[in-house]
């Protein structure tokens, strides 16, 4: 514990760097996602190719993808953004998936009320479609988001710095407490991520929530 | 008023769900479309504001082809309201009385205060206005629905089977409440329902219908029930059983009525209407 206390600033710094990593790549991997997981959902064909071809990507093994990419792309393997970008992949691949069975779970009933009453079909997506997919979206959100704080540790075996250097520095140096701290660090930041993106979706979807304790005030009102 | 001109529904699967269908529906008045389900009646409905396109023919509003209106702006300017409600779960019931003014444009402040308005008109309390549709019973839902559908003041409201899902003391309520609406507001109303019962209360003209659209007689319930064109809509009316086959039965007071179960219905009147 001595180390900790005697490393507050750099486990902070470190802090930061892991989150800036992450959460550029969760939003980048999200909002990429919405297109294809719409065109998955709209266009039949294409959806078995699309959602079969990004779900792969989770296959790459990470380590090799960290030194693909630089090589393909043309950027050094340390840099941040080697890292960010194959975070976004894996995002996407968790992602698109998300969006399709989110836009899927929205009732056609729904959907044709909607239309009834004469909605557009680029209004009704924003307006209708996508917030009653929110709920599913926002699942795989979260799952994406622990995952991505998750794995960005990895980014350390190629010299981008996070909360890994905290393992490979801990276990060359043989201080567990170091290594303990960066599990502990990376622990609460995605259980921190995953409490907003609960809130936040309370928040921005409050039919969801109002469901269960409604049907009981309806039903009280009728027996009183 | 509306009027069909030999229109035909084929889907792509071939099957025909209207042949060469001919009405006209009056302004100000209620048509109720009645027969079994698959007759068709939904689709004639949702030609009307071009939810389903005519294979041939023309359905006119006013004598204006509805093919030659943009979709989006003919629905807004016409009322829908659908069984099960069809509301957005997402919208409180302000927000989803509220739709189409907003959609036209309307400011949230004007939308909210013209959602208000017709809450009391559908006998809502205001203090629903924050709920969602899945807080409330299925009875208030299809009032949020009526409301929607009267919000942008349309002329014409399509209403299909709105009152299907909901349990008989509710549904005899929200019939004679949109009775008392339509003497209020006078629109045309068309109505889609394979209750019988609910068509001869409801409609100033009840069509009743067959599979394929086939219309099997068009005229006031009164007619219909006075002179029914063949044995199929005396059957389909109960006019030979049931509660419309009323039978004079004599007693030491007069002449009264008994329906086919042999329960007194009413007194016979001399010169009564």
């Amino acid at each position: 514990m001595d180390w900790v206390s005697d490393n507050l600033d750099l486990i902070g710094s470190l802090t930061l760097d892991h989150l800036r990593q992450s959460v550029i790549a969760i939003v980048a991997g999200f909002l990429l996602s919405l297109p294809l997981g719409w065109v998955a959902w709209r266009y039949r064909l294409l959806r078995g190719w699309v959602i079969t071809v990004t779900g792969l990507l989770y296959t790459i093994p990470s380590l090799a993808l960290l030194m693909i990419l630089p090589v393909v792309a043309g950027y050094p393997a340390t840099s941040e953004t080697n890292l960010v970008i194959a975070l976004t992949i894996y995002a996407i691949a968790i992602m698109v998936r998300a969006v399709t069975d989110g836009l899927d779970s929205v009732d056609p009933a729904v959907r044709r009320s909607a239309t009834a009453v004469g909605y557009g079909d680029a209004r009704r997506f924003w307006a209708v479609d996508l917030p009653l997919a929110g709920p599913v979206i926002l699942a795989g959100l979260r799952v994406t988001a622990v995952s991505t704080i998750s794995l960005a540790t990895v980014g350390i075996l190629v010299g981008v710095t996070n909360l890994g250097y905290l393992f490979t520095n801990g276990l060359q140096r043989r201080i567990t407490a170091e290594v303990l701290a960066g599990i502990v660090a990376v622990a609460l930041i995605a259980l921190l991520i995953d409490l907003l993106l609960m809130l936040a979706g309370r928040r921005l979807m409050p039919w969801v929530r109002g469901r269960t304790p409604a049907r009981r005030s309806a039903a009280l009102e009728a027996a009183a | 008023m509306i009027e069909f001109r030999n229109v035909t529904k084929r889907f792509p699967d071939g099957t025909v769900a209207v042949d060469s269908f001919d009405l006209v529906i009056p302004s100000r008045k209620t048509t109720v479309f009645v027969g079994s389900s698959g007759c068709g009646k939904t689709t004639l409905l949702r030609m009307i504001n071009r939810m389903v396109e005519p294979t041939s023919g023309t359905v006119e509003i006013d004598g204006e082809d509805v093919a030659a209106k943009q979709a989006v702006a003919l629905r807004r300017s016409i009322g829908y309201v659908m069984q099960n409600s069809g509301l957005m779960p997402h919208f409180t019931v302000a927000e989803n009385i509220a739709t189409v003014p907003r959609l036209n444009g309307g400011t949230r402040r004007a939308a909210k205060a013209r959602a208000l308005e017709l809450m009391d008109v559908v006998g809502l309390e205001a203090s629903m206005a924050d709920r969602y549709p899945s807080q409330l019973s299925g009875g208030q839902q299809q009032r949020v629905g009526v409301a929607r559908g009267l919000a942008a003041d349309p002329n014409i409201l399509l209403m299909d089977e709105p009152f299907g899902a909901v349990d008989p003391i509710v549904r005899a309520e929200l019939q004679r409440e949109l009775i008392r609406l339509q003497q209020e507001l006078d629109k045309t109303v068309v109505f889609v329902t394979h209750d019988i019962d609910e068509a001869f209360l409801l409609g100033d003209q009840v069509v009743i219908l067959a599979a394929g659209a086939q219309r099997l007689q068009v005229g006031s319930p009164s007619e219909i029930t006075e002179r029914p064109a063949d044995d199929f809509v005396a059957a389909f009316i109960g006019a030979e059983r049931g509660k419309r086959a009323l039978s004079v039965k004599q007693t030491p007071n007069g002449p009264v009525l008994v329906d086919a179960e042999g329960r007194t219905q009413g007194v016979l009147v001399e010169g009564g209407a």
